[in-house]
């Protein structure tokens, strides 16, 4: 074990970290902008201290456990909830050969870790003891196992593609301006349902419905509060986050962009924030659909639209390869 | 201290209580066909993001569908009808702005128009005129919130349906500057006097009246093509929440419910008051009866609204704005013996208000048809059978104020 | 149908109403046909519509239930009025008729203490189910410490 080891993820956990708090700031900011309002303005300049503050409220609330909450469950929920939000960085490269571990299943490994976030949510849902957290848990479910295979299937477009599972390869298959978003048709396809499968996995709107604070008030986090419930939102960003890496990376050509090589990091970041963004366009223009719509678009519309997109992929590669 | 409270009274509600059959409790819950698994009852309010104010439902869930609805209301009762035998027909208009206070001027035209109507008071020509200005940009004003609220009890408070309460709150903003300029007030106005209206257009009033018109049939525009062009809205509004025509004449739902549900009917053309007959303007109608289509009522309605204040405002006749010029005291409106019954259109329906008068200053009876009250009361026949995500859908279209449901 | 028509029908099937005309008519039925009225109402004078129903506490009188339905399509609407007489508190419900009068004659109970015989659901609708008295009855005067605010 060399120090490196030890460094790379305390770096790539706090830089994290960092990032999520900001990208808050950033997607209030960008909502007020939409909503003609001006957003927070008032601690430090341009409310640019104002996650910190947040932060800092969180820490100080009074934790509150629910008296007929399962404890245990309720006090481990935040945590497995965030655990595999975090773990989805590790497999990242912000440029080549920056990051914790370049996995030669590295896609595999984000998908599979991103799907077990599941767990927490179910054991928050469940452990809080509350009808509205125990029907958002239901909801979770039942729209994280409709979405993840969507989502996977588009996800392996550009492996397909690329002819390789391994993070790093899949960017540098990317190389030269060839991203994949630009691939004949195709591309185009894929990045489609993989937003809108990514916004299904995130549980961002118009698929919030386990949030869905009309009906549920907040659902699965209902009883949570201040450093648990901080866990959990940290948790949320840093996997919306990691989605618009992961988008950035199979469909903008990960760091690749103009100028001289230590800029790729940079590239990387501001492609995956103008995913962030355009996720959060969708939020905040969009009303939430039902869960029986949620279910029937994805059983129905994205999942075999996806598989077809798969089929047709592969033949195109084999064609491509063959003559 | 209670002496003369009958025993009978005094313990009225458990003396009901036992003399209800199992059959008669049995039917308090409406029943669906269903065989096996769990239910569970789930409160919607009183303390809900969409509940409007102070609304339980206890819902019986079986999944994700409902199965009955029971629902609680009075937490906002402020005994406005007892209220009002002890205040005199002076006083009384700028508590009556209190009952529906997302759309106070209706409710005090109401009363004003019954005192009237029994007293065979007449009411100066600009009086009318006024009084039909500011009931239509009232109800321009409570059609703006009840589409930002509808619509985020829909896409929710952190989602495409805030944004579009907060356009609409902005368009609100400046109506309730033009009240503020009239009356001094911005939510409750006290503008309604019997006999007349308590203000005079200040100047330049009409002139901002007309560009603050001009920016909201715009807005209005903008919103629409915000709303209809977007899928999931769509889905979430169509085939949602039918109201029958029959179910909805039977329960005596009123206003933009009633006539999305294929009946054409509006007091401002069926009994016209306070000069309607002098505008031209037409009734918009749905034959639907979902969420979609009395959204589009509402929508064609602040069209309507908009042209028939514009029409107003250029036809506004010079004179005194009340027969009662320089009402001192708070006694000095006597009412002859008699009854009425009127009702105005306000923006959620028929606002009735029905006036018994003794002959002394101050109404024998008082009794306020309160259109929520009534278009709420749909709520059991309709919910049963919809998904718990369609609740506040349903319940955010029929538009509720329930100051004016529990009065 | 008009409102003439309408006068015309009512006297022919119900003896015992007073009819007033104007707008709306007023018809003072006598409490025992209360329910056979409204049916009356509904079906032959197509008043479909259920505005409101109400009552009033003429103190030594007694009290008066008061309905109003209207007919949508021809335009005239029926004001039907009952004096249940002293010390009653009785009356048939509309409920099975217009499913609108089920929470007016649950306010009405709420506030008058008047029984609706075969009302599916008479319970309190604005107090709460431990209010003492009924509000709007004359008897119940505003300024005598009643619980709760003694």
């Amino acid at each position: 074990m060399t120090l490196t080891m030890l460094i790379a993820p305390f770096v790539v956990l706090n830089v994290v970290i960092g990032m999520v708090t900001y990208v808050t700031l950033l997607e209030r900011k960008f909502a007020a902008r939409m909503q003609s309002r001006i957003g927070p303005y008032r601690v430090g300049p341009h409310g640019l201290l104002q996650p910190i503050a947040d932060a800092l409220k969180l820490m100080m609330k009074e934790d509150i456990v629910p008296t007929a909450a399962d404890r245990s469950i309720y006090n481990l929920a935040p945590i497995v909830f965030l655990l595999p939000c975090m773990l989805i960085f590790a497999t990242i490269p912000f440029a080549p050969g920056l990051g914790v571990a370049d996995l030669n299943i590295g896609i595999l490994f984000f998908l599979a870790v991103s799907a077990m976030e599941i767990v927490g949510l179910f054991m928050a849902g469940w452990g809080s003891n509350n009808k509205y957290a125990l029907l958002s848990a239901m909801r979770a479910v039942n729209q994280i196992i409709s979405y993840d295979l969507p989502f996977i299937f588009s996800a392996l477009v550009p492996v397909l593609l690329a002819g390789s599972l391994r993070l790093s390869d899949i960017a540098a298959a990317q190389g030269g301006g060839y991203w994949f978003i630009f691939y004949p048709v195709i591309g185009q396809l894929a990045f489609l349902f993989f937003i809108i499968s990514t916004l299904a996995a995130e549980n961002r709107v118009p698929f919030d419905i386990l949030e869905a604070e009309s009906e549920l008030v907040a659902g699965f986090r209902v009883e949570y509060s201040g450093m648990k419930f901080a866990l959990i939102q940290l948790g949320e960003y840093a996997h919306v986050i990691g989605s618009s890496y992961l988008g950035a990376l199979l469909f903008l050509g990960a760091w690749g962009g103009p100028g001289p090589e230590w800029l790729g990091p940079i590239w990387f970041t501001l492609k995956a924030v103008v995913l962030f963004l355009l996720v959060t366009w969708v939020r905040w223009s969009f009303v939430r659909i039902r869960v029986d719509q949620i279910l029937a678009l994805s059983w129905k519309v994205l999942m075999p639209a996806t598989l077809l997109l798969l089929v047709a992929t592969g033949m195109v590669v084999v064609w491509r390869i063959a003559p | 201290m209670s002496g003369n409270i009958p025993i009978a009274d005094r313990e009225g509600p458990r003396r009901i209580e036992q003399e209800l059959t199992e059959a008669d409790r049995s039917r308090r819950k409406i029943e669906f066909d269903y065989s096996g698994g769990e239910r569970l009852s789930m409160n919607m309010g009183p303390q809900h993001p969409s509940a409007h104010g102070v609304f339980r439902a206890i819902l019986e869930l079986e999944g994700e569908e409902v199965v009955g609805v029971d629902a609680v209301i009075g937490y906002l009762h402020r005994c406005h009808e007892k209220l009002a035998e002890t205040l005199t027909y002076a006083q009384y208009p700028s508590i009556a702005s209190k009952t529906d206070y997302v759309a106070a001027m209706t409710s005090e035209f109401a009363y004003v128009m019954a005192a009237e109507q029994i007293g065979k008071i007449e009411v100066p020509k600009r009086a009318q005129y006024l009084r039909v200005i500011c009931a239509e940009l009232q109800r321009i004003a409570s059609h703006l919130l009840w589409l930002g609220t509808w619509c985020m009890d829909m896409g929710g408070a952190l989602g495409g349906g805030a944004t579009i309460f907060l356009y609409t709150i902005r368009e609100r903003e400046t109506i309730l500057d033009l009240f503020e300029e009239l009356v001094g007030a911005r939510l409750l106005y006290g503008f309604f006097q019997v006999g007349g209206v308590r203000y005079d257009a200040p100047a330049n009033w009409i002139e901002h009246c007309r560009t603050t018109l001009d920016a909201i049939d715009g807005r209005v525009v903008e919103y629409e093509q915000m709303l209809e062009g977007n899928p999931f809205f769509l889905a979430r509004a169509k085939g949602v929440g039918f109201i029958s025509r029959e179910l909805a004449e039977d329960v005596g739902i009123a206003g933009p419910l009633l006539r999305g549900s294929g009946v054409n009917f509006d007091i401002r053309k069926a009994a016209p008051y306070s000069s309607y007959e002098d505008f031209q303007f037409t009734i918009p109608v749905e034959t639907v009866g979902d969420c979609f289509a009395r959204y589009r009522v509402r929508m064609a309605e602040f069209r309507q609204a908009s042209s028939i204040a514009r029409q107003a405002l250029d036809k506004l006749p010079e004179g005194p704005i009340s027969s009662m010029p320089g009402l001192k005291s708070v006694a000095q409106v006597r009412i002859p013996k008699g009854e009425a019954y009127t009702r105005v259109e306000g923006p959620r329906g028929e606002v009735g208000c029905y006036l018994i008068a003794d002959g002394t200053a101050k109404p024998y009876r008082m009794k306020w048809r309160g259109a929520s009250f009534s278009n709420l009361a749909v709520l059991p026949y309709i919910v049963p059978g919809v998904k718990v995500a369609d609740v506040p859908a349903i319940m955010g279209s029929v538009d509720p104020v329930f100051g004016e449901v529990d009065r | 149908m008009t409102a003439e028509q309408a006068t015309a029908l009512i006297a022919e099937r119900f003896a015992g109403a007073q009819v007033t005309a104007g707008i709306p008519l007023v018809v003072m039925v006598p409490p025992d046909q209360w329910g056979a009225f409204a049916q009356f109402a509904k079906e032959t004078l197509g008043c479909q519509f259920f505005s409101f129903s109400s009552a009033v506490d003429w103190k030594a009188d007694g009290l008066e239930v008061i309905a109003r339905v209207e007919n949508l399509d021809a335009g005239f609407a029926v004001m039907m009025k009952t004096r249940l007489g002293p010390g009653v508190s009785t009356c048939a419900s509309m409920v099975p008729v217009y499913r609108g009068a089920n929470w007016m004659e649950r306010e009405c109970w709420d506030m008058f203490g008047i029984r609706f015989e075969g009302h599916p659901d008479l319970r309190r609708i604005l107090l709460e189910d431990s209010w003492v008295g009924h509000p709007l009855l004359k008897s119940y005067a505003v300024d005598t410490p009643y619980p709760p605010y003694r």
